[in-house]
This record gives C-alpha cells, structure tokens and sequence, in this order.
C-alpha cells in the first residue's frame, strides 16, 4: 500500500508552474505503481483559480487561498503545507527543485518530522517507499536512496519527468487553513527588474554555453544567434557572470545550476571541473575552441579546433539553411 | 554585527568518492564549500564595515580543519568545529539537530549565514530548516546584504528577472550565493595571525546530544546502490578550415536527431 503522496505546487501568474505539473504526474505515477492515493496541492494567491489546469494532469487538488500580504511566499506555503500534514497526515510530499520549493522544503524539514532526499533527478516506487535516483558528485556517480521509514519528503529536479495531462482529471477540493504560528515575519519591502526573463537553462533541450572566449558582451550576440538558429537557451560559464555579461540565473556549474540538455554547445569554454559538474551529464557535447588542449577535450563528444567567431556564425547560418530547407 | 557563517568541509571537488558503506568518503582533502566561501567574504566585509566579528561553525571530521584555519588566515576571529566520531553518516535531519544546538550555545550573535547549497550534496535546504527550528526570519538567495538603520538586515533575493527586496530584525539566518562577490585570497599576515587564532572543538556531549539522533544508525534515509554512467567515447576532434568543419559539425548533430 503506497498511501498518501503529495505533489506540493507553485502558482506563477495566476497558473501551476510547469514544474508542478511535473510533480502531478510524477504524483500520479507513484500511486499507481503503489496502489496509493495522489494529491497535488496548491496554496497562495490565486490557488482556486490555478486549480484546475493543475487536476488536468491526474491527482485531485486541494487549493488553498493565501494572500502572501508583503511576505516571501515559501513562508506562507510552508506554514499551510504544514498544517495540512499535521491534519492528514500524507506519506510523502514531492517538492520542486526550484528557489521557492527549496525553501519551503527547507522549513518543512524545521516544521515537521519528515525525513528528507534532496536532489531527486528520477522517482520510481520502490519497496513501500519512493526509490530516488540521484545524480551524485555532479554526475559522476548514479545514486539510488530510499528512506528508512514510510514517510518523507523527495526534492524534485526540473525536468525529471514529462509532464502528461491525465485521461480522466482531477477534482478540486478549495479549503481554508488556520495557521495558528506564521513563520517569524520577513518582509518584501520592493522589487527591482534588471533584464526579461531569459529562457530558463533547467528546462532546455539545447543549451549553447558561452565562456569567457566570447571575449566582450558583443561576442554574446553570436552565441544568442546560434542559440536562435537552434531553438536553445543561452547558458554561461562563471568567468562570463562574473563580468556581467550573462546573468547569473544562467550560469552552470557548481555555484550555478546543474543542467541535463539533449545538446551543449560549449563555445569558448576551458571546461573547468567547477563548469564540468554542471553540465557533464548532457547527452551531447560539442565543443568549439581554438587550444584543442582545453580540459573540455575530456568530456565533450565533438571538439572543433577553431576560433568560434568564425565558426559560430557559420553555424548559425548552416543550421538556418537546413532548417528552411534550402540546404 | 557579529555573524556565524556556516563552513562545511566538502571533498575537493571533482574528487569526491562514496564509501564501502556508500557514504561520502570525508577521508580525502576537504576544501570550504564553494557556496560558503561567498558568505565569508561578505561577511567580512560587513564587520570591516560596521564592526563586529566573524565567526565560522562547521560540523565535520577533522579533515576540516584545513578549511577552518584558511577561513582565519582570510579574517574570522574564530572558529566552532562540532566534530564527533558518533556523526558519521548522519543525514541531514541530524545535521540540522547539531547545528542548531551549536549555534544556541554560541550565542549572541545578530546573523547567521549559510550557504545556497553544497558541492557533495546539493541539498540547499539547511538554512530554511534553521531559521524555523530557532524561530529566526529567514531571508535567501541574497544577492547583497546590508543592515538596515533600525538594527535589522535588508538583503536582495535574487530571481530571474532581478530581485526582490527582503528586510528582518535580527537576529536572523542569511542563505546566500555567488553574486555576493569572489572570497579574497589569504594574506601573508593573515596566515599568520590564523595560527594563534582560536578553534573551539566541541563533542556531542558538549552540546548536550545524545548520540542516538546522529550518525548512520539514526540516518532517516539510506542510499542503496551506486554506479558510474556510462563513460564518453572520447572526443572526436576537427580540425578542418571553418566551412568543411560546420560541415562535420552539422552533419554530426543530424546523425544524433539534434537538428
Ligand atoms: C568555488 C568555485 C565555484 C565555481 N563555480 C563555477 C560555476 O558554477 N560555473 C563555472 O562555469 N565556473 C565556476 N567556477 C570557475 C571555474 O573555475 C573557471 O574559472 C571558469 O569555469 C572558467 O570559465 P571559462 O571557461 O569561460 O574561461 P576560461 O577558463 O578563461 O576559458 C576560456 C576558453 O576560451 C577559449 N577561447 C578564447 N578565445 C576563443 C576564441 N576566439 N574562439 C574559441 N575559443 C576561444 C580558450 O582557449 C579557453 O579554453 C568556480 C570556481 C570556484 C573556485
Ligand atoms: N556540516 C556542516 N557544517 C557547517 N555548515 C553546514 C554543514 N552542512 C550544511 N551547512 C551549511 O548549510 C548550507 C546548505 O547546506 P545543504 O542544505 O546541506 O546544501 C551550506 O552551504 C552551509 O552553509
């Protein structure tokens, strides 16, 4: 018996977050490999509203109305999470690997006495628990935890799952939650925009990476170019960050984001083991630098020994032409 | 404003190796967590600012001594290093449990700051889970810190766009990132002065634990295989002038259904 297993969602705009969708069906998938029950739930502004694009995918929702009022919202989420755990008492909760689900993870851990997995990267159901893979050492080993006990909580890596809406969708239950203790009191006093949203580089197919071979904020161009030409997100290594060409949200390695693309396209980029942990799990790696002793020699699959101004472009163009046909 | 970084002892990265029992093998060369490192830095230099000092804590084998003595020979005053045969193995329940009693028994101090995440675990939880066991405001992702002129802390949290703007009263627990700016490098003087500076060694019983809720045999999660993926072919290399190696390269990415 799988009993109880919760998917914990975020709204963003009014609408479940892709991630959650995500975790609804990995939800769903688990109980039907257990023969338990799956639920998602949603809390925050806008909940009710939310609900049901999430119970497309499968698990009945359970929407829970919370005005942040000026406050971080994980805060606001933990503390309902919490209280609806005490009151029905799930088996397992599945949290997104993002900024918001980490923390509201992190205080679930200080709320509740839930054991946790961190860093999940695939879930299955195991022997009357979820078996969690991991990728461990950024990739160099292939873990599989479980948990001591029949309860806990499970971290769920972006992307781990495809998201696939059910055939028969979920009900959606709204319910208020009395929180008798809200989490010592920060508050969001501003917001500032600096840059649009770039492609997030967690969810992306094809990642072009640039390094600091790009040599000025100018060289990016060529990278956002070949990055249009292929349908991939721009990711960056720290040296480039660090100059502020890129923003730090797209920066993989070690003190950046973790990444499993189909495709990487390292321009200009020395593959240094703090950049390697980041990315070296990607399923292709194709290299562009002009020293072919660069470190990235070890783990990528296709190195072209070139100056990437000269070859990036034609790239672009080459990947243009056969798409449109003419090549 | 005196501050308690959070230090932990990872394998260098790049090196990191499980155990016959699958644990992280802490027996190898221990560098500070990449992620800490930026904490430190920024917390030396708010107290170059505004006063105060810097302390750091870290729970680990006594391979962790390396990094500790780096942290002083950088400007921390001293340092707290829980280390106890009892906590191997623990997980990460336990590690809050420990942290938390050590930073009780070094109070006062106005902030705690603890790292986004860990290279050997990548857990980026442990701050959250703090600042709710103490019953402290908990402000992450910061990108810049600073105290506010009501004695509390103002930070920005860092998101995809640009950031929000958080403010507490201290005392409080900080998680933050890189953006916070490239710890310095230890001075001459300062590797010095780090040898008298001291290190406080603190046991379980110390603190008052019980060994029961550490170590494997408390371990609420167990990790039960491990393998390598399979290894990279090796690159294949072009050589060849810009339009026959866009060619090559090309050609590769539709062989692999990439384009
Ligand atoms: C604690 C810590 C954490 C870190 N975290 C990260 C992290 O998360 N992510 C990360 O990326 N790094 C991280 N680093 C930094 C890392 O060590 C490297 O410094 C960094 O990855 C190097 O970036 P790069 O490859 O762009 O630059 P470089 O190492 O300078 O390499 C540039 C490469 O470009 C090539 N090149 C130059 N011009 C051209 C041209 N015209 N055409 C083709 N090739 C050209 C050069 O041959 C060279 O190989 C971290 C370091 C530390 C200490
Ligand atoms: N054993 C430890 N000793 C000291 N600090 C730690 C330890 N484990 C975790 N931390 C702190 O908590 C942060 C997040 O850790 P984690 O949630 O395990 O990824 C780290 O960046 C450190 O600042």
């Amino acid at each position: 018996m799988g009993g109880q297993i919760w998917a914990i969602g975020e709204i963003s705009d009014g609408a479940p977050t892709k991630l959650t969708l995500e975790l609804a069906t990995l939800a769903r998938t688990l109980a039907e490999e257990s023969g338990g029950e799956a639920q998602t739930v949603l809390i925050g502004t806008g909940a009710s509203g939310a609900a049901p694009a999430a119970a497309a995918y499968g698990p009945d929702v359970l929407a829970v109305e919370a005005n942040a009022d000026g406050r971080p919202v994980a805060s606001v989420v933990a503390a309902r999470v919490a209280a609806l755990v005490a009151e029905r008492k799930p088996d397992f909760l599945l949290i997104g690997a993002s900024n918001d689900g980490k923390d509201i993870c992190g205080m679930l851990l200080g709320l509740t006495d839930l054991p946790l997995l961190a860093n999940g990267a695939g879930v299955a159901w195991g022997e009357g628990a979820p078996n969690v893979e991991m990728s461990t050492f950024g990739g160099k080993l292939v873990t599989h935890s479980t948990f001591a006990g029949t309860r806990g909580m499970v971290i769920v890596r972006p992307a781990s799952v495809t998201a696939e809406p059910a055939t028969a969708p979920g009900k959606v239950e709204t319910v208020a939650v009395d929180v008798a203790d809200e989490l010592p009191a920060v508050k969001v006093t501003g917001s500032v925009e600096e840059s649009g949203a770039a492609a997030p580089i967690e969810e992306a197919r094809i990642i072009v990476g640039a390094g600091r071979g790009i040599g000025s904020p100018e060289g990016l161009k060529v990278i956002e170019d070949l990055a249009a030409a292929i349908g991939g997100a721009v990711g960056a290594t720290r040296a480039v960050v660090d100059s502020g060409w890129v923003p730090y949200g797209q920066q993989i390695g070690q003190t950046g984001k973790i990444v499993k693309p189909s495709l990487y396209l390292a321009c200009g980029i020395s593959g240094a083991i703090q950049h390697k942990v980041g990315v070296q799990t990607a399923n292709t790696i194709v290299a562009i630098n002009r020293d072919a002793d660069a470190p990235i020699a070890e783990f990528a699959d296709l190195f072209v020994v070139g100056d990437l101004f000269e070859i990036v472009p034609k790239l672009a163009a080459a990947i243009r032409a056969r798409k449109s046909g003419s090549a | 404003m005196n501050i308690v970084v959070l230090l932990k002892a990872v394998p260098v990265v790049g090196t990191e190796k499980l155990d016959s029992g699958l644990l992280t093998d802490r027996s190898v060369q221990l560098e500070a967590n990449g992620n800490d490192e930026y904490l430190l830095e920024k917390a030396l230099k708010l107290t170059e600012a505004h006063g105060g000092e810097v302390v750091t804590l870290t729970v680990g084998p006594a391979g962790a001594t390396e990094p500790i003595r780096k942290a002083l020979a950088m400007g921390t005053a001293r340092a707290v290093h829980v280390a106890d045969d009892g906590l191997r193995g623990s997980d990460m329940r336990a590690t809050l449990e420990v942290i938390a009693a050590a930073l009780k028994k070094m109070q006062p101090w106005d902030l705690v700051f603890a790292g986004a995440d860990t290279s050997d675990g990548q857990g980026g939880v442990l701050g959250a889970a703090l600042a709710v066991r103490l019953g402290l405001p908990y402000l992450s992702y910061a990108s810049e810190i600073e105290p506010t002129d009501a004695g509390g802390v103002r930070i920005h949290r860092f998101n995809p766009t640009g950031y929000d703007i958080l403010e507490a009263p201290t005392p409080a627990v900080v998680m933050g990132t890189q953006l916070l700016g490239a710890p310095r490098y230890p001075s001459l003087r300062g590797i010095m002065q780090a040898r008298t500076k001291p290190v406080e060694t603190w046991s379980l019983a110390d603190l008052g634990l019980t060994p029961a809720i550490v170590g494997a045999g408390a371990a609420t999660t167990k990790t039960l295989d491990a393998s390598k993926p399979p290894e990279r072919a090796g690159a294949t290399f072009v050589r060849e002038a810009p339009d026959e190696a866009v060619a090559k390269v090309v050609e590769f990415l539709a062989a692999r259904r990439l384009i």
